[in-house]
């Protein structure tokens, strides 16, 4: 990941110490000084994610990474940089919680990542990695979309995938970056400007708060993502995101040599949610199966996205538990018994 | 007796090309004013108006980018010394400095405050202290005097419950990375004019790579303080300067590499 950023052209690096992610920093303290940027271990997370506005706000590209309590520190300069417009990328591994919790992984995070997490009507781009490869994929594109739209961007992995060891292919560097006619460099030959959040007057902060929603509405008209697997016949949708897919995805395997008509839907852009497309899968298939690392976060979207239109079953494991495929193929296979062979009798 | 033509008037002090012409939004004797003044006669003196970048704080100053012609980024309540941070090392050429209140960068942003100072990050810091919270409405700040009544401390600051007003720029003094420390007040000319001096030297050890320049200025408010401006004044000179002495904490001549 943190390779994969400096060739993102990421140039600044802040963080503060915090397992299950400390490889990143230690990777950035050892390489981005050769790519010629800049790595500061901070004293804080909040100074961390304030360094990055800092150096955003000039036009660079800036990072922060952390894990769950860490990231809560974080929100109110996440809440800033989306007020301000300004990009950057945040990559949260999830651990178990809440307060100090443990190391493992856990995908309790799901509601602060994509409800705005801090403070105001913002969003958060949310991008969820199921591999070490997607993980270097979506750090591009993360970089990418945070300029785009000039708006913070999460990646929202867990400890599961943090501590996971796989080959994987890096990308070209990047030779070009966008240009930022808004980046503060010094009045030099033009006016002087400013970039703030603060806004007095109640209808030009409405105004500014409907320009930052129309923003949102253009995102999720562009920016949805997601992977289907074996869904064009399957009678129960299994939707899980991250490691949670990635172990749903065995048990779906598992059970289709077993003669199952199961699939697997995973969302990779969790802010915006692909609920759209949830709605249409439920045209040809009534059952579904939310299997997530938590009590059931990402649940209330798939809910939202039915409308009731079809049944909706759970199985999550908060806390840092991971079940086999083996264990969830055991779950799934038990409801599609219940649910469609029963009803075929 | 010559005729002569009376002598076109002539300004003994303008106002500084920095400084935008445009009215105070500041309460009636308060010195946040003067002192957004000195800084921009600072960017004036070394001609760095373009290349300058401020870090207005939350507090009365937020407004920073009102009256000062420099790009200015607001920063979030105490983060501003962080923020300053990111800015210098993406724009290694540029001059960065923030513009503090005593609430934000003594209570809420102590930690990035001392943290930058301890990097020397090459930032210059105007830190102004008026022994409470002023946009708020005048509550307790980390600086505010022993017995000093404010709208949280009702029956006068106890040390016993509220500590001691902290003196920060003796604290920062201590810290390596620090280049220059010192305090002022501008509640008179002479102490303006050696508060004048403060300012640009602050700028200058930044200019010079030394280190972090850390001037603090004491600063009435009348307002929250619940005095006439003219008193208000004389309250700096009776209370505050005896427990905040003006002078220089700390001046190191060259960088540390050098
Ligand atoms: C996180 C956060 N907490 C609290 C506030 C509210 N707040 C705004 S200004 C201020 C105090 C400012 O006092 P000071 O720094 O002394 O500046 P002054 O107004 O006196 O110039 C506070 C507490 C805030 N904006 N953000
Ligand atoms: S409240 Fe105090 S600090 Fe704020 S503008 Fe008024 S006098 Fe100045």
């Amino acid at each position: 990941m943190a390779e994969a950023a400096i060739r993102a052209g990421c140039r600044f690096y802040f963080g503060y110490p915090i397992t299950p992610q400390n490889e990143v920093a230690e990777y950035m303290s050892e390489h981005m000084p050769e790519a010629g940027g800049t790595f500061i271990q901070a004293e804080s997370e909040i100074a961390s994610i304030y360094m990055v506005l800092g150096a955003s706000v000039t036009g660079a590209r800036a990072m922060t990474s952390s894990s769950s309590p860490g990231i809560s520190l974080k929100q109110e300069g996440i809440s800033f940089l989306a007020g301000q417009e300004l990009p950057a990328v945040i990559l949260n591994v999830m651990r178990g919680g809440p307060g100090l919790g443990n190391i493992a992984g856990c995908q309790g995070d799901y509601f602060q990542a994509t409800r705005g997490g801090g403070h105001g009507d913002y969003k958060t781009i949310v991008l969820a990695p199921g591999s070490v490869q997607e993980l270097v994929d979506l750090t591009g594109v993360a970089f990418e979309l945070a300029d785009k739209y000039r708006n913070p961007v999460m990646i929202l992995a867990d400890g599961l995938i943090g501590q996971m060891r796989e080959p994987v292919v890096l990308p070209e560097p990047v030779k070009h970056l966008p240009e930022k006619d808004w980046a503060l460099r010094g009045a030099k030959g033009r006016p002087s400007r400013f970039s703030r959040s603060l806004i007095l007057n109640v209808r030009r902060m409405e105004e500014h708060n409907w320009k930052l929603q129309r923003k949102f509405r253009e995102i999720e008209a562009n920016e949805i993502r997601f992977e289907q697997y074996l869904l064009e016949d399957a009678k129960l949708v299994v939707v899980a995101f991250g490691s949670a897919a990635r172990v749903a995805k065995g048990a779906v395997k598992r059970l289709r040599k077993e003669g199952l008509k199961v699939g697997l839907f995973r969302p990779i852009t969790l802010w915006p949610f692909p609920h759209k497309k949830i709605r249409e899968l439920a045209n040809e298939c009534s059952e579904f199966l939310v299997y997530e690392l938590n009590a059931g976060q990402m649940l209330e979207d798939v809910k939202l996205a039915l409308s009731g239109s079809a049944e909706v079953f759970f199985y999550g494991r908060p806390g840092g538990v991971i079940p086999t495929p083996m264990d969830v193929a055991k779950i799934i296979g038990s409801r599609y018994y219940q649910r469609i062979k029963r009803k075929a009798k | 007796m010559s005729q002569d033509k009376p002598k076109e008037p002539r300004l003994i002090n303008p106002r500084p090309r920095t400084l935008i012409d445009r009215p105070s939004h500041f309460c009636p004797g308060c010195h946040h004013g003067l002192i957004h003044r000195l800084v921009a006669e600072a960017i004036d003196y070394f001609g760095i108006r373009e290349r300058s970048i401020g870090v207005a704080s939350v507090g009365c100053s937020v407004f920073l980018y009102d009256f000062m012609d420099t790009d200015v980024l607001e920063a979030p309540h105490g983060r501003a010394a962080a923020a300053a941070t990111g800015m210098r090392r993406a724009q290694p050429d540029k001059v960065v400095y923030t513009y503090q209140g005593d609430g934000d960068l003594a209570a809420i942003g102590t930690s990035e405050i001392i943290h930058a100072a301890n990097r020397g990050e090459t930032i210059t810091v105007v830190f102004v202290n008026n022994t409470n919270y002023g946009m708020t409405g005048g509550q307790m700040a980390p600086t505010t005097l022993l017995g000093q009544k404010t709208t949280t401390t009702p029956y006068g600051r106890d040390f016993k419950r509220d500590g001691y007003p902290i003196r920060m720029t003796e604290l920062l003094a201590t810290l390596e990375g620090v280049a220059f420390a010192a305090r002022g007040a501008v509640n008179k000319p002479a102490n303006l004019r050696r508060t004048r001096e403060l300012i640009r030297r602050a700028f200058e050890v930044q200019l010079k790579g030394i280190g972090l320049g850390f001037v603090e200025v004491l600063s009435a408010c009348p307002t929250d303080w619940g005095l006439k401006p003219l008193d208000a004044i004389k309250r700096v000179e009776e209370e505050l300067i005896p427990y905040y002495p003006l002078g220089i904490f700390k001046d190191k001549k060259e960088a540390d590499h050098l």
